[in-house]
């Protein structure tokens, strides 16, 4: 455990107080962070849209029920959920097989699942189901895990990667692999293993590259180390993002003034790219609060993780937070040009209904496993 | 049991300061990229690159339309006027034909929507195009409110001429493009277009113009031109010839009059004309200045450059008898003739009967060069050099067989304009001096240059006062109460085959109060195929009511005893007696 964990809780005294948050299994720090993040991500939102209405409102009532479910998920205990793991995992696969075979498709990949009434991506329920199910077989057994159980958790881990791989989604698929991979990781597997993983993949990066990526996959690579090879075309966000980014300075241009994003330059600007906007009309001390922010949120997950009171929960409070924190640095690392552009919307900040409700699902369960000592 | 649960839950404490190393460093490594491309200027493609290329998507210089000068007559009469008016324009590649909100557009436009998509479509490689040009800004409005992507609206001016057709060839015209294209215009075009400003803007990505940022330059309005014609003295001019060209079924027709004391036009008429407000379709026939274009051969309206010369000689004197019998000559192995038999005559004579006989006769009597130097000294063969478009200088070549030197005693053989003819007029208006005409209205008149010896002109003019007088060739142009001296003309039109039998130029120039003359004006009406072509019959009446109107307007008071003009206009003078 670490200094800074020890000194915030004083021996003895817990993680919480007690009181009526305690009751209604509300983390009251992470639900804090959580608002000042939802308020913040309207507020740049507003401007990032063109002073949209339409996408102001919506993404306030995908936040509201964001909460709910979020409250509503805290409500159960770490044990129901560990029982329950593996429901949301089989229906997931389920409805990626699914989409494979009747699923719809946009820009060349098949990834929605149309029920009529609603479009979905199935893969986003795999963000969660997938560690969560990993978390629930790894936590039941002794740890570190022995090879039978790592290799059946890597199959549980790989099949879903897999089937989302080929829709393609190469980025959701890279998602759920690494919040799989951190359970794992967390469960305490042998240096032996990491460094022999480490070569595993560096050994079949080549072949990766040449068989199993796409040609409008590799050229995002390509795109990354030179934006200006294609201009107009693949390089057109990744240059008008930097130059948004650019445009800001220390302190910005002022809320909606920037003329990148306002005038219409910068692509997907109130979705994947909305960092750009905050950089150019808040300049980096908006970028460098924001970031504060999801720190702390962090720093809070681990907190929780740290405390928790069954392995289960410790390994899922972990992935939960290493994946929330893996969204937010992949995120800023395609907008600000350092890693290739793939689909990751920034958290509680980007437009976008399903993302918020999957990342609400996850403090959810955070917030079960940090109140979980009241219920035992 | 509570220790083996510890024991299991234990993590080994390495991993947990790799994950907090890794949660540290990462961020700090966007961080730091995001840093370098905002504040940190060492960068390569630092923020200021980053700031230059976002001002550069966005800031654009525009520029501003100057407004055009204003053309006016010489008393401020508008001639030429820009009105602001706004042109649509499209970029093919942004505009959606198959959209709905297109066929509104074609509609509000008045377009057709179908032959309009076609339109777009041969543009579609490009960015673009006109939709519509100098709409109105009610109009143009309509258009830019329906937001339309890829329609835009930019301003322009549109020239207008409130006069019209009567002084279309004079001022000319500007293009779409509001450069000038005729006359004018054209001329003066640096003078008039000013120096357009520019400003800066941000624009969106579509174009659209979001703020101005600040000026660069404002724009400088183009000079006023004030021309030296008087509108009222125009509109005269050019109803009376309109009337005349219709009467004699004329093929065109030019009425230029001159300021005598300051050298400027104060009227210049052509027909046919054209209306410069809608030039749908004109015929090209209309658009020569044909006062300052075409040339003429003067015919008989140069004998009194003849006459001038011979009295120069000192071998002759106004009253000089000339025997002109019996009505034609023979010299230089060509017959010359006059319409009947004048009998004796002295040299005042030979100009009020426009006698060929005596004036071939004073012709042969003069060297060659000495004639064409007279011709020469009156401006003939040199431009007016007004400045004009096309302003052509006539011809006075060298002559060398005597035949040449003959005909050109009579005005041809050699070819000028309606301006310089009335020039050559000023002249001898002016007591001997030649001054420059300018089409601009001048503020002191210019002193002009002596060519003729003063006693000389003002012999010659009243000389010419006869010919309006009754028993004279232009007794159609004498106007009541003052003195007009004048001559008639009458010269073969040249065809392809040399001199048409039947097809002639008349012509009258003349000035007005002879003894102190304040106007000289040119009448030529071309081709005249309604039967009558002497110039006395069709140029000088045009020549009389434009003058007279022009005397009025003008407040000249008269100069001639009124009981005697009264006497003389009661009894108009016989068909018979005009003669060119």
């Amino acid at each position: 455990m670490s200094e800074f964990v020890r000194r915030i809780r004083p021996e003895g005294s817990g993680l919480y107080g007690s009181g009526g948050w305690q009751r209604l299994h509300v983390d009251l720090p992470l639900l804090v962070l959580i608002l000042i993040l939802c308020g913040s991500g309207l507020f740049v939102l507003y401007g990032a849209s063109g002073q949209s209405q339409h996408y102001l409102t919506r993404q306030a009532i995908y936040m509201g029920l964001g909460l709910v479910v979020m409250l509503v998920t805290a409500q159960f205990s770490p044990r129901f959920i560990m029982r329950w793991a593996p429901l949301p995992y089989v229906v997931g696969i389920l409805l990626l097989i699914a989409v494979a075979l009747v699923g719809v498709g946009a820009k060349g990949a098949q990834r929605w699942l149309d029920l009529g009434f609603i479009r979905f991506q199935p893969s986003e329920i795999l963000k969660l189901a997938c560690p969560l199910m990993i978390a629930s077989y790894l936590g039941k057994r002794h740890l570190p895990p022995s090879f039978r159980h790592l290799v059946l958790a890597l199959l549980v881990l790989l099949m879903p990667a897999g089937l989302v791989g080929m829709q393609p989604d190469l980025g959701t698929a890279l998602l759920i692999f690494a919040s799989g991979i951190f359970v794992v990781f967390l469960a305490g597997i042998s240096k032996r293993y990491i460094f022999g993983a480490i070569i595993v993949v560096m050994a079949a990066a080549p072949v990766f590259w040449l068989f199993l990526l796409r040609d409008y996959q590799r050229q995002r690579i390509l795109t990354l180390l030179d934006p200006q090879a294609d201009k107009l075309g693949a390089g057109w966000n990744i240059i008008q993002s930097t130059t948004a980014i650019g445009s800001g300075g220390l302190y910005g241009k002022g809320w909606m003034m920037g003329t990148q994003s306002q005038l219409d330059f910068l692509p997907e600007s109130h979705t994947d790219f909305i960092i750009a906007v905050l950089a150019e009309e808040f300049g980096l001390v908006g970028v460098v609060a924001l970031l504060c922010l999801y720190l702390l949120i962090i720093a809070r997950g681990f907190m929780i993780a740290l405390n928790a009171r069954s392995m289960f929960g410790r390994l899922l409070a972990g992935s939960v937070t290493l994946t929330f924190f893996v969204y937010v640095f992949v995120n800023m690392g395609m907008v600000s040009g350092i890693l290739p552009v793939v689909g990751v919307p920034l958290p509680l900040v980007s437009y976008g209904g399903t993302a918020i409700v999957t990342l609400m699902l996850g403090f959810g369960m955070l917030m079960a496993i940090s109140t979980e000592k009241q219920r035992v | 049991m509570i220790n083996k649960k510890i024991k299991e839950l234990a993590i080994p404490r390495w991993r947990y300061q790799l994950v907090l190393l890794l949660l540290g460093c990462l961020p700090l490594i966007a961080l730091w990229h995001i840093a370098s491309l905002q504040v940190i200027s060492t960068a390569d493609r630092g923020y200021q690159f980053l700031q230059g290329q976002g001002n550069a998507r966005t800031v654009r210089t525009e520029s501003i339309p100057a407004y055009r000068g204003l053309i006016t007559d010489r008393r401020g009469e508008p001639l030429a006027v820009s009105t602001p008016v706004t042109s649509i324009w499209a970029n093919p590649k942004l505009l959606n034909t198959s959209a709905k909100s297109f066929v509104v557009l074609a509609d509000r436009l008045g377009l057709d929507a179908n032959q309009l998509r076609e339109r777009v479509s041969r543009y579609s490689s490009k960015e673009f195009m006109y939709l519509a040009r100098h709409l109105t800004p009610a109009e143009a409005d309509k258009v830019l409110n329906l937001k339309v992507q890829g329609v835009y609206g930019q301003q322009e001016y549109k020239r207008f001429y409130p006069a019209g057709e009567v002084t279309a060839q004079l001022v000319g015209f500007t293009n779409i493009d509001d450069q000038g294209q005729e006359g004018i215009e054209l001329a003066y075009e640096r003078l008039l277009k000013g120096d357009p400003g520019a400003k800066r803007v941000v624009k969106d990505m579509k174009g659209r113009v979001i703020k101005d940022v600040g000026l660069i330059a404002s724009e400088k309005p183009g000079k006023d031109i004030a021309l030296s014609i008087d509108l009222r003295l125009q509109y005269l001019a050019h109803r009376e010839l309109k009337e005349a060209v219709k009467r004699f079924e004329a093929e065109s027709g030019s009425v230029v009059m001159l300021d005598v004391e300051t050298g400027e036009v104060l009227a210049m008429a052509n027909q046919p004309t054209y209306n410069p407000n809608n030039r749908i379709g004109i015929n090209s026939n209309a658009l020569r200045n044909r006062a300052m274009t075409d040339l003429v051969e003067p015919g008989s309206t140069m004998k009194p450059l003849t006459v001038a010369a011979a009295l120069e000689t000192g071998k002759y004197q106004p009253h000089t008898p000339m025997d002109t019998n019996p009505g034609y000559i023979w010299a230089a192995g060509k017959t010359f003739r006059d319409h009947h038999n004048y009998g004796m005559l002295d040299v005042t004579g030979v100009l009020t009967k426009s006698s060929q006989v005596g004036t071939t006769k004073m012709a042969l009597d003069m060297e060659p060069a000495f004639l064409r130097d007279m011709f020469d000294r009156f401006g003939i063969g040199h431009a007016p050099g007004t400045g004009f478009p096309g302003e052509s200088a006539g011809s006075l070549p060298e002559r060398r067989r005597a035949i040449e030197h003959i005909t050109m005693a009579f005005g041809y053989g050699i070819t000028a304009t309606p301006l310089q003819i009335a020039r050559a007029y000023a002249v001898l208006a002016n007591d001997g001096r030649i001054k420059p005409v300018s089409l601009l209205r001048v503020k002191q008149s210019p002193a002009g240059e002596q060519v003729l010896d003063e006693k000389i002109a003002r012999q010659v003019r009243d000389m010419l006062l006869t010919v309006t007088e009754p028993g004279g060739t232009a007794t159609r142009a004498a106007i009541p109460g003052y003195t007009v001296g004048g001559k008639t003309g009458t010269s073969h039109k040249v065809g392809p085959r040399g001199y048409e039998p039947n097809r002639y130029i008349g012509l009258f120039a003349g000035f007005v109060p002879a003894d102190n003359p304040r106007l000289v004006t040119v009448v030529v009406v071309n081709d005249p195929r309604s039967g009558e072509y002497y110039g006395g019959l069709v140029a000088a009446p045009t020549y009389r009511t434009v003058t007279s109107g022009a005397l009025r307007l003008l407040r000249i008071p008269p100069d001639a005893v009124p009981a005697e003009q009264l006497a003389e206009s009661a009894t108009p003078a016989p068909h018979k007696g005009d003669r060119s």
